[in-house]
């Protein structure tokens, strides 16, 4: 596959995400809005190697897979809208997002689409023998104990699975580092599975490994694991507290939060000086991270990094550009069109 | 007398009851964010962040209060207890029964619950009725913040495992992480009286198993928890000027459960509304029924309650939730069948 196809993909996974910011803001997308901006390579890089019969388990941030794998982007828009024309009739929402056309599916329990991915792979290898099952997972949730299950499950079974762990470095607002033991490809060696690592920033690279693993998958080999690293630039969701704070620092939730933690640093009665300066130590290392992975367009970001590496085909990237542009653009104009409320 | 937030009440009570107790530990993820001025002021060793393990963190605060601590541990919502329902159902609650009464689970868990701000069905539900079935769990939904701090005093003073539910659309600090975002462009439709409200100094205490009567009436008796108490209310101040007298009870525990309060009041009106945010079979509306039944008496009965998966759609879940006018209308047809 051509790099312009992949990053045309990426656009539109892009597009989308900063469309639904928008709408979020506009008080028009209601509760959790987990954006997946900068995971644009990992989603390009896998879903482009799935076909009919392949079953999708995501996770509570699922739009940058869904647009990849094809999903309408009209009823897609609709279902985040509330309304009664979306994708699920406005009943699913964003983190339950339900594509049964391209065996689809989103869960927003941590853990959940490593079992779910694994009857998907399941049912393919009794019904469409070559078909595999694809779950995308956070770092954190590898934590989870059905997750750890499904590592021995899928390999016992021998499955036609590919996990793919979108390493972003959280556990929700907590760095997964500090709640986490071990490394995340040994765990899955550790049950037999055949795991490789990926710069997730990086398109091209994540596509030609997927690309094998995928291969060995549909070929009989047993599930696989492919571990990529990239950023998490909107934080946990919209609206994150931690992010708030980095972009708005003489804010009122700052001092709001300066308040809590001084005040509760200074009550008396509880840990000693050493244990309380530890906390504030550990409050103001987490405040960092947030900061150094806020930085859209920075020198991390997927977008920025796909864009210079078709810095020769400056032309054709900006073609696209304009097209992906004019296509969700009218896709979220036509979504907010008539008909298709709830009153 | 202070006043709070519903949740900051809770935090009080905690706070409180670690500088008492010092076997007093806190366990969650994301805990040092959520809870960041009890992890300043007790320290990395009692303020535990856990990974996203729930089967594992609730699991091991059974174990280690079964061993000598008093562990209370946080969920993020009350529906991902899903996640950890083997250590609830089957070891913590069980525990008192296996041993013969010689051994018991002081443990107390924290869960956020309940919807009214468009998160979808995986997210905003209320799960009491599930909980409360449970023998061997007591399960309390405060609906104000002195109700929140007694509570949680009440259950960090007791033996046993203790299920407590937080409101979130009462409780300001999850409502404007998880519905609010620091948006101007959303409104959520909050009770005043139970998001902020006095916290009595010294506070007043709440035993398990005793309900409120929140408003006083003769013709129909209204049994809710949480955010129903409110919207109950609301419904009995209209139906007022509809000539229809209501009292409304607030059962702030629902396991145990204050029946003689329920009893008493239903004896008086000879009917009985339940509302109720959790699903509508099996459940709390079920249980009054059989209770004033089994008291003897025989009322006149109907319910609003959740009846399927809650949708995302912002008017949908209004309308799937026991909101204001679906209380109205169930008193109203009630009122009218003779006694």
């Amino acid at each position: 596959m051509q790099l312009t196809q992949l990053y045309r993909h990426m656009a539109r996974s892009r597009a989308v995400e900063l469309a639904v910011e928008k709408l979020w803001n506009e008080g028009l997308v209601s509760g959790e809005m987990h954006l997946g901006t900068g995971e644009e390579a990992v989603a390009a890089g896998v879903v482009t190697h799935m076909s009919e019969g392949d079953g999708l388990a995501l996770t509570h941030r699922c739009t940058p897979a869904l647009v990849v794998r094809g999903v309408a982007l009209v009823p897609l828009f609709r279902e985040l809208l509330g309304r009664s024309d979306g994708l699920c009739g406005g009943r699913g929402g964003h983190m339950h997002l339900m594509a049964k056309e391209q065996l689809a599916a989103a869960s927003g329990i941590v853990g959940a689409s490593l079992p779910l991915g694994a009857g998907f792979a399941l049912a393919a290898k009794r019904l469409r023998r070559g078909a595999i099952g694809v779950s995308f997972v956070g770092d954190g949730a590898l934590n989870q104990g059905m997750a750890l299950e499904t590592l021995n499950l899928a390999a016992a079974w021998s499955l036609p699975h590919l996990v793919v762990c979108i390493d972003n470095g959280w556990a929700i607002t907590t760095p997964a580092g500090s709640v986490t033991a071990g490394d995340l490809r040994g765990r899955a060696r550790a049950f037999g599975w055949h795991a490789e690592q990926v710069d997730g920033t990086d398109v091209v690279e994540v596509h030609r490994v997927a690309g094998v693993l995928v291969d060995r998958a549909r070929k009989g080999h047993g599930p696989t694991f492919l571990h990529a690293n990239c950023p998490r630039l909107d934080g946990h969701f919209l609206g994150d507290p931690l992010l708030r704070q980095v972009h708005n620092p003489t804010g009122a939730e700052v001092k709001q939060t300066l308040s809590d933690v001084l005040g509760g640093a200074t009550t008396a009665g509880g840990a000693g000086l050493l244990s309380r300066a530890g906390s504030m130590l550990s409050m103001g290392g987490v405040m960092a991270k947030a900061r150094l992975d806020a930085s859209r367009d920075g020198a991390g970001d997927p977008m920025q990094i796909v864009r210079r590496a078709l810095a020769q085909h400056g032309e054709e990237r900006d073609r696209i550009d304009g097209e992906v542009k004019c296509e969700v653009t009218a896709a979220v104009a036509a979504a907010l069109g008539e008909g298709g409320g709830h009153g | 007398m202070v006043e709070r937030s519903l949740g900051r009440a809770i935090d009080q009570a905690i706070g409180d009851a670690m500088a008492r107790d010092e076997t007093v530990v806190l366990i969650g993820e994301d805990i040092t964010l959520l809870r960041a001025a009890l992890f300043a002021r007790y320290g990395a060793e009692r303020v535990l962040t856990a990974p996203i393990s729930e089967g594992a963190f609730v699991g091991a605060a059974a174990g280690a209060a079964m061993a000598g601590l008093r562990p209370i541990v946080e969920l993020f919502m009350v529906d991902f207890i899903a996640v950890a329902f083997d250590a609830v159902l089957n070891h913590v609650a069980k525990l008192p029964g296996f041993s013969g009464g010689r051994w018991t689970c002081p443990l107390l868990i924290r869960a956020p619950c309940g919807a009214w701000y468009g998160d979808g069905g995986q997210h905003g539900q209320a799960l009491w009725g599930t909980l409360a079935a449970i023998p061997g769990l007591t399960v309390v939904v405060p609906s104000t913040p002195a109700d929140a701090y007694a509570l949680t005093t009440t259950a960090l003073a007791h033996d046993g495992p203790v299920i407590l539910l937080e409101p979130k659309l009462l409780s300001e600090e999850w409502l404007e992480m998880l519905g609010r975002g620091g948006r101007d462009s959303v409104q959520f439709d909050v009770p005043p009286d139970g998001s902020r409200g006095p916290v009595a100094d010294p506070p007043a205490e709440v035993a398990f198993g005793s309900a409120v009567v929140r408003r006083e009436g003769t013709d129909v008796t209204i049994c809710s928890v949480a955010v129903g108490v409110h919207r109950a209310l609301e419904a009995a101040a209209a139906l007022a000027s509809d000539g229809v007298s209501c009292e409304v009870i607030d059962l702030r525990s629902l396991r145990p459960l204050d029946e003689a309060t329920v009893v008493r009041s239903v004896r008086k009106t000879g009917r009985l509304l339940v509302v109720d945010e959790d699903y509508r079979e099996f459940g709390l509306s079920g249980e009054l029924a059989a209770r004033t039944l089994e008291a003897g008496l025989a009322p006149r009965f109907a319910r609003v309650c959740v009846e399927d998966t809650l949708p995302y759609a912002r008017a949908l879940e209004e309308a799937a939730l026991p909101n204001t006018a679906r209380i109205r209308t169930a008193v109203q047809a009630l009122a009218q069948v003779p006694v």
